[in-house]
């Protein structure tokens, strides 16, 4: 009882002094903020890009493209070998019609808002059952374009991100001209930044005869995928590889959300090592300077416990006051922020919100309290130890 | 320079703070060498592209391919020096997770527009002499422990072949350059795609064609979107500049938000360890009345206690930066999503600078304080 009545008065009497330290705790806790704000931020960046790639598969969806194609875009498949799809088991059927989208996905060259530059915007052909196999897909703006016209509606993230892109716009490309008439949502997912059109009309336009690149189809239930795979794999007409439509946008988002991260990681580690040594000096100042009242302390009787107890919480009290600083300002410079980048499987365009997640912040908060105990550990020690008679001797 | 021991005394006269103080200026100039690689690495080799090579794509997307008898046309222009065209080949090789490039090229004007592709002579001879012969970059042939006369299949995910799944080449030599050049691509023939590709015969990715006078870059450009308009394949012309900066700036915000948010930081970093070196200084007050005391000018303290905070800036910032270069000097440490890794010596020369700065600034508050201190408050200061 009595050694816990002294620890909280000893760590008392240090938390009030910290104002008189101002300097020095200052330089903890704007280092211990600034590895914070790295870490959250760019985190932040791999978080939202790598949750915009995977809100756009569901697990009841399944994705058929050739054989041996690494993406969407480097797919083809005939109009034949599109039929037979639409007639494998395990599709969820309308009536007599699968709910499949045989489509098309090629790339448009518009400018970036912002930057003026231009960028690889994906435009993809869909069939009237596009909408029905995408569930979540609905119109915010304007109406759903006619098919076999050169109609076209856009993403709402293509259109924040894209000049041109508005209802009632007409795009130029080469010798295309397609009119914007509506702006779509899909709960966010990667199929905002696309420009959709109907495919008959883009083989037209792009010339690919009678030719698509995928079919996304609409399982009938999630666990009919491997028949429906099965079914595909071993007919001989068609040649093909089938994926869930989530396991093919987790893998295409991996390697951009994992260099993010693994920048963020490095540079957090070695910032922190950085923090650290700050926070050690700031620590071994504030022991240094009371070296004498440390050494009365303990020449009252107040154990070496409730000292190193005192010490460690003054650090990680400044680590907690600098991972709260770094938290908040990563999430209000950072958090929805909208911005577009390249999926380097497809060369096209993805738009995305930074996502500053609870999650996130507490694990910047977490690193921030790790860092304060490292930093505070040694001065701690230094401190219990601390000679009693040359410490009051000091000046 | 009589000074140096007394310099060096004072350094070490609270060990722990100035190794903690060199090892913060340490990770701070640790840290700036590997952003200013990475912020390199995400513009793509924009510094070293040509402004004397145009590149020309189809005016709807990078993707759409032209025909190859455009070449004919473009080297009948007037101004125009070579034409080259290139084709993004896209194949896999053994596992997706292997990814390089692979660009379809003609040898010859090839190797006439990127001088900066040294390939030893004997090996540019058996590349025109074997059809299925490629060349590769020396980073390349290491990441994969390749060696000249290796066969290598790689399967085609744009051009099928029209037997199988699989094309085969034989590596007939490698390519090295200065720092800057990616050295991690692959390239090989034209006409053996050609000849073998199921679908697509006659069409080329884009071309680059380099012209005889740069200046001209602008009126050339605009001269050959001309000569395809209203064809089925329209062209953009742009520099190659303009181009990897255009393609650079896809990747987008996200590079340059990174970098942002780290110099940013950098910087607290670096004023922090600033205060902590002038924060040495103020508590020697005393000690600065003892050497006035001794005889010591003004000027003569001033200059000791700059040097001392640029010594430890020096000696942690120049450790910082070499530790930062052995780093780099290991290569891209993602096999192959930034080919461009070095550490440019420009920004080398501004991190010197940098230390330098850090080192006056550290050290000018306290050092003007202490030229200004009256002896007998130093004295009764403490």
């Amino acid at each position: 009882m009595n050694f816990i009545k002294q620890t909280v008065a000893v760590t008392l009497l240090n938390l009030r002094t910290i104002p008189h330290r101002l300097g020095s705790s200052g330089v903890a806790i704007v280092g211990i903020a600034g590895v914070v704000i790295v870490l959250v931020s760019v985190l932040s960046i791999a978080q939202g890009f790598s949750a915009a790639m995977e809100q756009s598969g569901s697990d009841n969806r399944a994705l058929v493209m050739r054989s041996g194609a690494d993406s969407e875009m480097t797919s083809g498949l005939g109009a034949p070998e599109v039929d037979i799809i639409k007639q494998a088991p395990g599709l969820r059927r309308n009536g007599q019609t699968a709910v499949a989208s045989a489509e098309l996905y090629v790339i448009i060259d518009i400018p970036k808002i912002g930057t003026n530059s231009p960028a690889n915007v994906p435009l993809r052909g869909v069939e009237p059952a596009a909408t029905a196999v995408r569930e979540e897909f609905s119109i915010v703006e304007g109406r759903m374009f006619e098919f076999g016209t050169t109609e076209v509606i856009v993403g709402r993230g293509a259109s924040v991100n894209f000049q041109g892109l508005t209802v009632g716009n007409t795009i130029v490309s080469g010798q295309n001209r397609f009119q914007v008439v509506g702006v779509f949502e899909t709960d966010g997912s990667v199929a905002e930044t696309e420009i959709w059109i109907d495919s008959r009309v883009l083989q037209g336009a792009y010339r690919r005869g009678n030719t698509y690149q995928t079919v996304l189809a609409r399982l009938d239930a999630s666990d009919n995928f491997d028949q429906f795979r099965d079914w595909l794999i071993a007919n001989p007409q068609v040649n093909v590889q089938v994926r869930r439509e989530a396991e093919y946008y987790a893998q295409q988002s991996r390697a951009l959300s994992s260099l993010i991260r693994g920048i963020g990681y490095g540079i957090a580690v070695l910032m922190g090592i950085g923090a650290v040594f700050g926070a050690i000096l700031t620590m071994y100042t504030a022991v240094s300077t009371r070296s004498r009242e440390i050494a009365t302390l303990r020449a009252l009787g107040f154990n070496t416990t409730s000292v190193l107890v005192s010490v460690l919480s003054e650090s990680l009290s400044l680590a907690a006051i600098g991972g709260v600083i770094g938290g908040i300002i990563a999430y209000v410079a950072f958090n929805g922020y909208q911005t577009s980048t390249m999926n380097i499987s497809t060369f096209s365009q993805v738009a995305f919100a930074f996502q500053v997640t609870p999650q996130l912040l507490g694990m910047g908060i977490t690193y921030a309290l790790l860092m304060g105990l490292i930093g505070g550990l040694f001065p701690a020690l230094r401190a219990a130890r601390l000679p009693i008679p040359s410490a009051l001797r000091e000046l | 320079m009589k000074f140096l021991p007394l310099l060096w005394s004072s350094l070490w006269r609270k060990k722990i703070r100035t190794i903690f103080t060199l090892l913060s200026v340490f990770v701070a100039f640790l840290l700036f060498g590997l952003l200013m690689t990475i912020r390199g690495a995400f513009s793509f080799g924009v510094d070293i592209a040509g402004l004397d090579r145009l590149v020309i794509i189809h005016k709807v997307s990078l993707i759409m391919p032209l025909p190859v008898s455009y070449k004919e046309r473009l080297a009948a222009t007037e101004g125009v020096a070579t034409v080259s065209h290139q084709t993004w080949f896209g194949g896999v090789y053994q596992d997706p997770a292997n990814f390089f490039a692979q660009m379809v090229v003609e040898p010859e004007p090839f190797m006439k527009i990127y001088p900066e592709f040294k390939i030893p002579e004997d090996q540019v001879k058996a590349w025109l002499a074997d059809r299925q012969g490629a060349i590769v970059g020396v980073d390349l042939a290491k990441r994969f422990g390749w060696k000249i006369g290796d066969r290598i299949p790689i399967t085609g995910t744009i051009w099928q072949p029209k037997q199988g799944q699989v094309w085969e080449f034989n590596i007939v030599g490698m390519y090295d350059g200065e720092a800057s050049v990616d050295k991690t691509q692959f390239f090989f023939r034209y006409d053996y795609l050609d000849e073998n590709r199921r679908q697509g015969e006659g069409l080329v990715g884009w071309y680059v064609v380099k012209i005889a006078d740069p200046s001209q870059a602008q009126q050339m450009g605009a001269k050959f979107d001309a000569m395809f308009a209203n064809s089925s394949a329209e062209t953009k012309t742009t520099t190659e500049k303009g181009f990897v900066e255009g393609f650079a700036k896809q990747v987008g915000d996200i590079g340059a938000i990174m970098i942002a948010i780290l110099v940013a930081v950098l910087f607290t970093m670096l004023l922090v360890a600033a205060n902590t070196m002038a924060q040495s200084v103020r508590e020697r007050t005393s000690e600065m009345g003892v050497l006035k005391t001794l005889g010591f000018s003004n000027t003569a303290v001033l200059t000791l206690i700059l040097s001392e905070s640029v010594l430890i800036a020096v000696l942690g910032g120049s450790l910082g930066l070499a530790a930062a270069w052995l780093i780099v000097q290991q290569g891209d440490p993602t096999n192959g999503m930034l080919p461009i890794f070095v550490l440019p010596p420009r920004d080398v020369a501004v991190g010197a600078v940098m230390v330098l700065v850090l080192g006056l600034i550290a050290g000018a508050w306290p050092a003007i304080n202490a030229m200004n201190l009256k002896i007998t408050d130093a004295l009764r200061r403490s």
